[in-house]
């Protein structure tokens, strides 16, 4: 019922989302979640790689810090999240809606919790690029007085 | 000889306790926030993560804080902090070809396709001290422009599409962690890369220094710097698939190096690479020259007995916090060793003495 590019979209968003932001919207939307847990909350490291040259071989570039959590609601749905950072609640909410966008509620948390975060995110990603836009050389070649 | 090995607990915990006012320092100045450190010391913090080896800005300003602004300190602390997290896995290689570029030049192609984005930068500036940063300023505010959108290409992919510049052998292969296994030498590319990604920005940046005054000469230009935020995915093994878990930004360098070439190969420029966490430009420069420099073995160069090019040389000393533990041990205490040494110092000195004894009695 839900296809993998769309949950690899939703789990980006919500991995990437600033704890306060998505703790914000999940609290407006205020459903009463019954869930378990299936991996407790916790906190660890991923080995980010490279690659030499940009193109080439594999390298280990250094660790991020990442959340991750497992969860099951009472119908059954397994939510996961890798969220980055240790905000244990921030991991903890991420899965719970991982396993709701699997469920009727999907729309609703689309709509006030997934597309404001997308929106966000590309604003915030749009205001750097306009700066970096705006320090963009432009190169004039002096005349040479050639023909 | 008997040596107290106790006593010092009370002379300790007061010491801490004083460290602890000194941080502080004088209570009529406002207390310094660890956002207001990530915020705004944000280089400090890029250095920290990079060379503490673990991303994530408000432990790096924690401990920015913690060590009273001394970066090795700090880096030692996440150093510490890292050991104890569990490893999650391991991420997809990081697709630079994808960033969002703060900064992107190219000191090789004028008209690169992307131009030349210059940035938040301290080029072109005049190092000349602003006064009014030590007065309450208004908040500045950053022109802004219609960006070109779309992903900004690879300078190399340019050269590489011509073949005049070497391609980087392909691979998959799991690369060595020195982080799981002590250093072997010698150690292959992804090794090196590792070490200096984390090496101490000081280092490094003399080692390349070096290679450009003529100690293992390679003439590098920046093919391209730059900076900005990029994607890490990694696979889940719970779903089967990649996921985003995070953003980062990296720094990386491309440099195009002089050119090798013999009667069977045609002519090719070489290349190093540089990829350091946060906005870490100096480094990633730096790394980039150390990076080709210690390549001459597999691109056929001669040993020129250089520093740079000298594996062990670099890589054993490229760490801050093995070299500074080293260095910072030889202060704690060591009677018993100082002892002994001073004993056998006083016996030589009888001896000597003994045997110049008759001669002066003549």
């Amino acid at each position: 019922m839900t296809d993998d590019a769309s949950r690899k979209h939703w789990m980006g968003l919500l991995a990437k989302a600033a704890p306060q932001d998505l703790a914000r919207l999940w609290a407006k939307v205020s459903m009463d979640v019954q869930f378990s847990f299936l991996r407790v909350p916790e906190v660890g490291a991923v080995m980010v790689r490279g690659r030499a040259g940009a193109t080439g071989a594999p390298f280990n570039l250094g660790e991020m810090t990442v959340a991750r959590c497992s969860v099951q609601l009472e119908g059954g749905e397994i939510g996961h999240a890798y969220v980055q950072g240790r905000d244990k609640t921030h991991a903890t909410q991420a899965a719970v809606i991982d396993a709701l966008m699997q469920t009727g509620k999907a729309d609703t948390l689309r709509e006030h919790i997934l597309d404001p975060l997308r929106e966000d995110l590309e604003q915030a990603r749009a205001a750097r690029a306009a700066r970096a836009a705006a320090t963009k050389v432009d190169f004039f070649t002096m005349a040479r007085g050639e023909d | 000889m008997y040596v107290a090995v106790k006593g010092g607990e009370r002379a300790i915990d007061n010491a801490h306790a004083w460290l602890a006012e000194e941080r502080r320092g004088d209570t009529s100045v406002a207390e310094l926030s660890t956002s207001q450190i990530r915020e705004q010391l944000a280089l400090a913090v890029n250095r920290v993560m990079a060379e503490g080896s673990l991303y994530d800005p408000d432990l790096a300003a924690l401990a920015i804080k913690q060590a009273r602004g001394d970066l090795i300190e700090a880096i030692f602390l996440i150093r510490a902090y890292r050991t104890t997290l569990p490893r999650l896995g391991a991420s997809e290689p990081v697709e630079t070809a994808k960033m969002a570029c703060d900064r992107r030049i190219s000191a090789t192609f004028k008209d690169a396709p992307g131009g030349q984005v210059l940035g938040p930068t301290f080029d072109y500036t005049h190092r000349l001290l602003d006064f009014k940063l030590a007065a309450e300023g208004e908040t500045p505010q950053a022109p802004e422009a219609e960006p070109a959108g779309g992903p900004t290409p690879h300078i190399t992919g340019f050269l590489n599409r011509e073949g005049v510049i070497q391609s980087e052998p392909e691979g998959d292969e799991i690369p060595p962690d020195l982080t799981r296994e002590p250093m072997e030498l010698p150690a292959n590319r992804s090794l090196r890369l590792q070490s200096l990604s984390r090496g101490d920005e000081g280092f490094i940046l003399s080692m390349a220094y070096s290679t450009q005054r003529g100690y293992a000469r390679n003439h590098a230009f920046v093919g391209e710097l730059r900076i900005g935020a990029v994607a890490v995915e990694m696979e889940v093994p719970e779903l089967g698939f990649a996921i985003e878990i995070g953003e980062i930004t990296l720094t990386e360098c491309e440099t195009v190096n002089q050119f090798t070439g013999s009667k069977t190969e045609p002519a090719q420029f070489t290349r190093g690479y540089g990829l350091v966490f946060g906005q870490t430009e100096r480094k990633a420069i730096s790394m980039a020259l150390v990076d080709r420099a210690l390549r001459w073995k597999e691109l056929g160069e001669e040993d020129q007995g250089a520093p740079a090019q000298d594996e062990e040389f670099v890589l054993m000393h490229a760490d801050n916090i093995q070299a500074t533990g080293f260095l910072e041990h030889i202060k704690l205490p060591h009677y018993v060793d100082f002892q002994s040494e001073l004993e056998l110092v006083r016996k030589l000195r009888r001896e000597a003495q003994a045997t110049s004894m008759p001669e002066a009695a003549e």
